[in-house]
């Protein structure tokens, strides 16, 4: 991990680097709502913005600050459980604050079961972070308060509300997740450049060095742990609660939780676009794959065998791009930009 | 190597991987079939892959092979044909949403059969906007089966609460009347999932009202280890074990029980626990074994037959190992074909001899009447018993009955029961009254209803 470098160190050679930002955000809230079909919004974006959230979070703690986590479906569970129960039991809170509050109670949580870093590293704490899995799944099926005794432990997404603005229907969810996942991309990207931001990397690559220059190691890895927590319950939110609108305590299992911590391996560790670029791999590709599938076999195969076709295809392709670009998409994005400009 | 070398073979993946890419979007979004006149279609949300193929394949394979024999046989409904097509969710809820989204586009749908209890929850929010049933046999929410509140959705035949009272009496009956019940003990183990703890709190109200102490122990998904919850059930000793299973935890369940010594034949198994799937591969652990259905299996009765005859007959059947053809699963497949058929051939009546809307359907579902005689003439005799679905009252007054394991094939043991309905419903009610409260649903009534 020693050899990823701080992404700031690589700026684009040609464009200026608010450029492409900004031609995205205009794509993303001036085109895509004017064209986009509820199963674009639905089956496609939802889930990819509150992957992509979440990813980014884990990117922080272990893609920044080295401490590998799988813990991040359980964190998710925190977030989309704490911000239902907030919104039920304070009557008259508002949507954005019991978001904020659910986002603090998972990043409570992330500092709990982030204590064992301290002591523990590597694939140790890998799996001590797996207690948290286990622990907050037991603890929402054994307890039913937590779920408002629904009698399956299912629980149902309230109507999304920020500022007396209804954002309802596909596309109104989808821009109250595209706004939040925007924020906090934003203030994650700015914090990364900070002091905190740098300590963290700075224990990542070497944590005896960083305690000699003064860094502290108790403070930067809870803090870590705490701010990818954070991002990581509003991600939960985001996907309970405009993904999915229902949500029980086993869709939060490990294997989102791999399939979390894939997403910013294949998407490029310690990147904020790594994040974007493993989950639209994730998420869409498979999809794509499926669809294309049921359009030319559909009729041949049943749906089984396409799905396991599917699967041995995706796995084939992963690795694939990991042996052609060991750091992910975005190195790979990276040179494939790089040589478009330089050619022009 | 050298570095020009390098280059070509880079420059090769990228366009490469660009080009697998862009041909993979235009072929995935660009194919929608247009809609032709005079169909009804059936969104399938299957599952044929993952711990749960074994009930996919059964019941959308029985489905399937009855939508045929009404297209082959009769042409279609009044001339309407059925058409359908298959999007895998494995059981899982957000394939089954991104399922739904893919397949609700498509034209003239009749009815939404996801088989899936987490999935039926996702779905509520989005079919009820979109106005088209949502059909749950034999499982699903509950309370949705107050029509009063979820116009949309029906849990036919039989919904857990349901199931719940018909399994408590069916235990009753052995042990010679429900107040022999006091001072027993009875443990229900049950699946990690929506659909296992749905039925947590109506076992707890059956337990205080007719004096049994009750444990349930949930296994986790998808319950191939079971060793430390039988060792529990060791402790307690209790008089019955109720497995309210589904898939691989089935057969575990009954060979862990055999290892840990408690006896097969005070095992019942709910209507998830109940296919040749479930015992055979326990072998004789599963000897004695007893299980509530709503279907019988085998394949003797004439709709059955006229299936193996015209589907399989041409080649055309789902399944591809014939000896499932009337297992419970196919079985429950078939029904499940002749509750959506006949919904849609009785709205035709009211509607017209054309291709309906999900609302006119609907009207089907809420009419769907279908006495023993009319079971009978669609030769299906034995196989169910009847249903009598209302505007209110969506779960339809499916009669229930208990089959034994004998080593080779489920034999009958009980006429048709029913369960305790009137005990039910104020439950239901109120559970569905509070929901209508949370969301803001404004409540039915049977003038409102008919006005629609």
């Amino acid at each position: 991990m020693t050899a990823i470098a701080l992404e700031t160190s690589v700026p684009s050679r040609r464009l200026p680097r608010w450029l492409p930002i900004l031609a995205i955000l205009i794509a993303a809230y001036g085109i895509i709502p004017v064209i986009g079909t509820s199963y674009l919004f639905e089956a496609i974006l939802l889930p990819f913005l509150a992957l992509s959230l979440a990813a980014l979070g884990l990117n922080i703690l272990t893609g920044y600050a080295g401490q590998l986590s799988l813990g991040s479906a359980a964190f998710m569970a925190v977030g989309a459980f704490a911000a239902y129960n907030f919104n039920l039991r304070i009557p008259g809170l508002p949507l954005i604050v019991s978001l904020f509050l659910a986002g603090l109670t998972a990043a409570a949580f992330g500092i709990l079961f982030g204590l064992p870093s301290l002591r523990l590293r590597g694939f140790y704490l890998a799996v001590s972070t797996l207690a948290a899995q286990f622990f907050v799944k037991w603890a929402l099926t054994r307890f039913g308060w937590l779920s408002n005794y629904n009698s399956s432990g299912v629980i149902d997404a309230p109507p999304l509300t920020l500022f007396g603005l209804q954002f309802q229907g596909p596309l109104g969810r989808y821009l109250f997740a595209l706004t939040i996942v925007v924020v906090l991309t934003a203030l994650a990207a700015r914090l990364m450049t900070t002091r905190s931001g740098r300590e963290f990397i700075a224990i990542r690559d070497n944590e005896i060095a960083a305690k000699v220059f003064g860094v502290s190691i108790f403070r930067t890895k809870l803090l870590a742990f705490g701010l990818s927590s954070f991002i990581i319950g509003v991600a939960g939110f985001l996907w309970a609660f405009a993904y999915l609108r229902t949500v029980e305590p086993d869709g939060f299992n490990l294997d989102r939780s791999f399939s979390i911590l894939f997403i910013i391996i294949i998407g490029g560790l310690a990147s904020i676009r790594g994040a974007f670029f493993g989950a639209a791999l994730i998420v869409v590709f498979p999809l794509l794959l499926s669809r294309l599938g049921a359009l030319i076999f559909g009729g041949v195969f049943d749906s089984g065998v396409l799905d396991m076709s599917q699967r041995i295809v995706i796995g084939a392709l992963i690795i694939l791009f990991l042996i052609a670009e060991p750091s992910g998409l975005v190195a790979l994005w990276d040179r494939l930009t790089r040589k478009f400009l330089v050619r022009r | 190597m050298s570095t020009v070398y390098r280059d070509i073979i880079t420059r090769a993946k990228t366009l490469g991987l660009a080009a697998a890419v862009s041909l993979t979007a235009f072929g995935a979004f660009a194919g929608s079939d247009a809609a032709r006149a005079d169909e009804q279609y059936f969104p399938l949300q299957s599952y044929r892959v993952g711990p749960y193929a074994a009930g996919g394949t059964g019941f959308f394979g029985g489905f399937i092979d009855y939508l045929n024999l009404i297209n082959t046989r009769d042409g279609g409904v009044n001339g309407v044909k059925l058409t359908w097509d298959e999007c895998e969710t494995q059981y899982e809820v957000e394939r089954g949403v991104e399922c739904y989204e893919r397949q609700k586009s498509h034209a003239n749908i009749a009815a939404w059969n996801p088989l899936s209890v987490g999935i039926a929850y996702a779905m509520i929010d989005r079919i009820t906007a979109d106005k088209v049933p949502l059909i749950t046999v034999n499982h699903g929410r509950t309370d949705s089966t107050d029509g009063r509140v979820f116009p949309y959705v029906f849990p036919l035949l039989l919904n857990p609460y349901s199931e719940t009272s018909g399994i408590i009496n069916y235990l009753a009956s052995r042990e010679g009347g429900l107040e022999n019940l006091k001072g027993k003990k009875i443990v229900v183990l049950y699946h990690g999932s929506p659909y296992g703890r749905e039925t947590i709190p109506i076992y707890e109200l059956l337990a205080q009202k007719y004096g049994f102490t009750v444990n349930q122990i949930e296994v986790p998904h998808p319950g191939n280890e079971q060793q430390a919850q039988w060792l529990t059930i060791r402790r307690e000793k209790p008089n019955y074990v109720v497995l309210r299973g589904w898939g691989v935890m089935n057969p575990v369940a009954l060979k862990t029980a055999q290892k840990t010594g408690f006896p097969a034949d005070h095992i019942i198994g709910n209507v998830w626990s109940n296919s040749e799937e479930d015992v055979i591969p326990a072998g004789d652990a599963a000897k004695g074994y007893t299980a509530i259905t709503t279907q019988a299996s085998g394949s003797q009765y004439p709709v059955l037959q006229e299936v193996v005859k015209t589907v399989y007959g041409a080649g055309k059947g789902n399944l591809d190992d014939k000896k499932r053809i009337g297992s419970v699963y196919h079985n429950l497949g078939i029904v499940n074909g002749i509750l959506n058929v006949e919904a849609v051939r009785i709205a035709q009546e009211k509607f017209g001899h054309r291709t309906l809307t999900g609302d006119e359907v609907r009207w089907g579902f809420e009419h769907l009447k279908l006495d023993p005689a009319r079971v009978e003439a669609l030769g299906a005799k034995d196989l169910f018993h009847s249903i009598n679905v209302t505007w209110d009252n969506h779960e339809g007054d499916g009669r229930v009955t208990f089959q034994q394991w004998d080593g080779e094939k489920w034999k009958v043991i009980s006429g048709w029961i029913a369960p305790d309905w009137q005990l039910l419903r104020p439950i239901i009610e109120k559970s569905s009254e509070a929901y209508a409260k949370e969301k803001g649903i404004k409540i039915r009534t049977s003038d409102s209803a008919a006005a629609e």
